[in-house]
């Protein structure tokens, strides 16, 4: 019993991670119904900048807070450069961009940092915390992942709920013709849900890069796994890629204690078992709402 | 109900030798008509004439491929619906103009969005409100309800009440009565006319029940193939037999 809390206590924080992955893809996802296969590679290379930055100034904040804002302005450059000109354009177009994105910043972030795994500092400390003389298996810093992850998607949800930005996000993403004849400037919210995007996808990086260490290919696994958890909850769905991504990161992390070193092997597949079943029982996801008619 | 900040009130509405239409085809050739401020014009034709891309070029839907759009004396054609909004034309497209997603109240706050500026003061906002429960009293206690779950005469009155709160000059209604009951129909035609007399709002109507249409409008335009073919006081419309005939299938 407490090996399978402290699986699960551990699983809840990559499954956060997997979170705002998820709920990066969710925002795109709504607002021009395009999978953005760079959110991994953009993650990757706000990453670099964090890193840079804590190297220069010492401090794990300003390199945390420039992630996110760096994490802002390439989300809204990326859309804004690349991902505009292919808007209403066939929908395999964007998706190659994206993908021709992940690969040009992966190479960056190989030519200007070269290619070697770099350590990541962690912002609290990494010591397992206990119950009296019980392990949690969670450290102080697994507790500020959850944290973080869960504070930034609350003021998302409220922001999107109580706010005139949010109600034209969610009019926009919900029918762009009633929004654009409202006098909603839909591209101006598209690049915004990108920039949001792209802060989720920057607090991924770094809150993950602790763990996972930092090189240009660190996030592919992390965007895999984020991508299931949006398919798991419904990729419509923002309630649906926070839960699929805490379900994901749970079941993974049991898997993984439970069968040691056999299950890190396995956990691909384990998510990859998870997603046929899901996608079997619901398909269009378990939170979505809309409705896939069968033919 | 006041008008938009910035803008005067009722405003005239020409569109002047209008072409338009998608990729190889012609969908308007030519159109030109004129809604004199705060009046009700019925736009007429067969499926195909051309009714609904004449909404669409007017409200920025469709990019016109030559002539005017001209409210209030300024050209305005070529530009997006947005700034179209934001000058004043609401356009109720024909069984699309409610956002399932959201509630009653948060459809009825996307009117609001055309308004000048970033953020209008929450008591503009509550009085906006109030004002469009006043007159749809249905509305108001359905406020929190999704709009998924209206009825399609509750629908038509949202998208109606929403176009309102965004305080518009010209009004476009595409099919207002598509698929409503008798009844429904005729208390949403009543209700276009309170709009126009009441409010001056200057309403260009498309139906395809040419013969109500004409009951409440001024003016009407038959269209047929892109091009117009009748243009002249409702009255004279719906006297004509020979044009009824041909035209307007009553």
């Amino acid at each position: 019993m407490v090996e399978f809390l402290q699986f699960t206590l551990s699983g809840i924080s990559f499954g956060m991670i997997y979170a705002a992955i998820a709920l990066s893809l969710v925002l795109i996802w709504r607002g021009t119904r395009l999978l953005n296969f760079a959110q991994g590679g953009m993650a990757m290379f706000t990453t670099y900048i964090a890193i840079e930055v804590i190297y220069h100034t010492h401090s794990y904040w300003a390199g945390f807070v420039i992630a996110l804002a760096a994490g802002v302005v390439l989300g809204a450059v990326a859309e804004l450069v690349v991902i505009r000109p292919a808007l209403g354009k066939p929908e395999l177009n964007a998706v190659i961009i994206t993908i021709g994105l992940l690969i040009l910043l992966e190479g960056l972030a190989g030519v200007f940092y070269g290619g070697q795994y770099r350590s990541f500092p962690a912002g609290f400390s990494i010591v397992g915390l206990k119950a009296g003389s019980t392990a949690l298996g969670v450290s102080r810093f697994d507790v500020f992942v959850a944290a973080a992850v869960l504070v930034t998607t609350l003021l998302l949800a409220a922001g999107f709920k109580y706010t005139s930005a949010g109600l034209r996000m969610r009019a926009a993403a919900f029918n762009a013709t009633v929004a654009r004849l409202s006098g909603i400037r839909v591209a101006r919210v598209i690049t915004v849900g990108w920039a949001l995007a792209g802060l989720l996808g920057a607090l991924a990086g770094v809150l993950v890069s602790p763990a996972t260490f930092l090189y240009p290919n660190s996030m592919d696994t992390i965007f895999v796994y984020g991508f299931t958890a949006a398919v798991i909850g419904g990729l419509d769905s923002p309630v649906g890629a926070v839960i699929g991504g805490l379900l994901l990161g749970v079941v993974l992390n049991l898997a993984t204690g439970y069968l040691g070193s056999q299950g890190s092997d396995l956990q691909a597949l384990v998510a990859l078992g998870i997603l046929v079943v899901v996608l079997m029982l619901r398909p269009e996801g378990i939170f979505s709402g809309a409705r896939v008619r069968r033919v | 109900m006041s008008s938009p900040a910035g803008q005067g009130g009722a405003a005239s509405l020409t569109v002047e030798n209008l072409v338009a239409g998608y990729g190889e085809v012609i969908a308007l050739n030519g159109v030109t008509i004129t809604a004199a401020a705060g009046s009700i014009t019925a736009v007429l034709g067969a499926n195909g004439a051309g009714k609904t891309t004449l909404l669409r070029a007017i409200s920025g839907m469709v990019r016109p491929r030559g002539g005017r759009v001209v409210l209030d004396g300024t050209d305005r054609a070529g530009r997006g619906p947005e700034d179209m909004a934001r000058a004043g034309i609401a356009h109720v497209p024909e069984g699309q103009g409610v956002i399932a997603e959201l509630t009653v109240e948060e459809n009825l706050r996307i009117g609001m969005m055309s308004w000048p500026g970033i953020a209008p003061r929450r008591a503009e906002r509550a009085a906006a409100l109030a004002q469009a429960y006043e007159r749809f009293g249905l509305l108001a206690d359905r406020r929190r309800k999704l709009a998924s779950t209206l009825s399609g005469g509750e629908r038509q009155m949202l998208v109606i009440a929403r176009a309102l709160v965004a305080r518009p000059r010209v009004l476009l209604l595409d099919e207002p009565s598509l698929g409503l009951a008798p009844k429904i129909m005729t208390q949403v035609m009543d209700m276009v006319v309170r709009l126009s007399k009441e409010n001056g709002i200057t309403v260009v109507l498309v139906e395809q029940n040419a013969r109500g249409a004409l009951s409440i409008a001024d003016q009407g335009v038959v269209l047929n193939l892109g091009r117009v073919v009748a243009a002249a006081e409702a009255k004279a419309l719906a006297s004509d037999v020979a044009l009824r005939h041909h035209y307007l299938g009553f």
